[in-house]
């Protein structure tokens, strides 16, 4: 668990899950072309996240596809979140959302 | 097209014993949402489960089997909400890597925006978690023993 979280604590390593979320299964080429990151800076830190656990890969031809893999991050959500609260929480990020939404505040 | 999901998970045990975790509803039962999954044929037979109230929500072709490293099979849910959604395939590699095993599961043919889509990215890292809970404690998580949970029910 200690790689996972020393793994997410980049915001670089963010962004790169973040982007697997949007579409996942993209290639090396694919994930540097829409990101400000010279592609030894990306390849490393894919490797990171694969060290990780966080990011699975799967060879289709020639070709190394990237999928964010959620288990650990589910993992650490069963450690921590029992069954119980996650209805509350959902609610309060509906509540935050729908305040965000409606203008929010003023500061 | 390429699959639209791929989860790994290491989990201290033998492939043997995975195998069996994978497709032996006795074992299925104890944390896929109570599910009985049924997966020991040989390619050509069937892939069958039984939701916990017993009723069969699954009954698809097994396309490979090699135990214990790889078993492919149709995904396609009985269940009403998903009568509309075409099948889809999901592969299970299991590959010893010192004292675990690596499980590697990927699903392929998903439709996306499907209904089914959806159900399966929330429902395969919960029993995927409870699976190796159960081999490396003997115990599952709650979340996935219980098929009615608080919140949506996952399919998976």
């Amino acid at each position: 668990m200690d790689e996972v979280f020393k793994a997410l604590a980049d915001a670089n390593r963010r962004e790169l899950l973040d982007r697997l979320r949007i579409e996942n299964g993209q290639t090396l080429n694919e994930l540097c072309a829409r990101l400000a990151m010279s592609r030894q800076a990306v390849s490393k830190h894919l490797a990171i996240l694969e060290q990780a656990n966080l990011v699975a890969t799967v060879r289709r031809g020639r070709k190394k596809l990237h999928y964010l893999n959620p288990v650990p991050i589910h993992d650490i959500a069963e450690r921590w979140i029992s069954r119980f609260d996650r209805p509350r929480l959902a609610a309060l990020r509906d509540l935050k959302s729908t305040l965000d939404d409606s203008g929010g505040t003023d500061t | 097209m390429k699959p639209q999901f791929v989860y790994v998970i290491y989990i201290a045990s033998t492939p043997e014993k995975l195998w069996q975790a994978l497709t032996d509803p006795d074992f299925t039962e104890r944390y896929w949402f109570g599910y009985r999954v049924a997966a020991s044929g040989r390619a050509g037979e069937h892939m069958t489960a039984h939701d916990p109230e017993g009723a069969l929500m699954h009954d698809d072709p097994i396309i490979e089997s090699d135990p214990p490293h790889r078993l492919v099979y149709v995904w396609r849910s009985r269940a009403p909400r998903f009568e509309d959604e075409a099948p889809s395939q999901v592969t299970f590699e299991l590959e010893p890597r010192g004292d675990t095993v690596k499980l590697t599961v990927i699903h392929d043919d998903l439709v996306p925006g499907s209904l089914m889509l959806s159900a399966v990215s929330d429902g395969w890292p919960a029993v995927l978690s409870s699976l190796k809970s159960l081999l490396e404690t003997g115990r599952a998580l709650p979340a996935s023993t219980n098929p009615k949970r608080c919140n949506e029910p996952a399919e998976a």
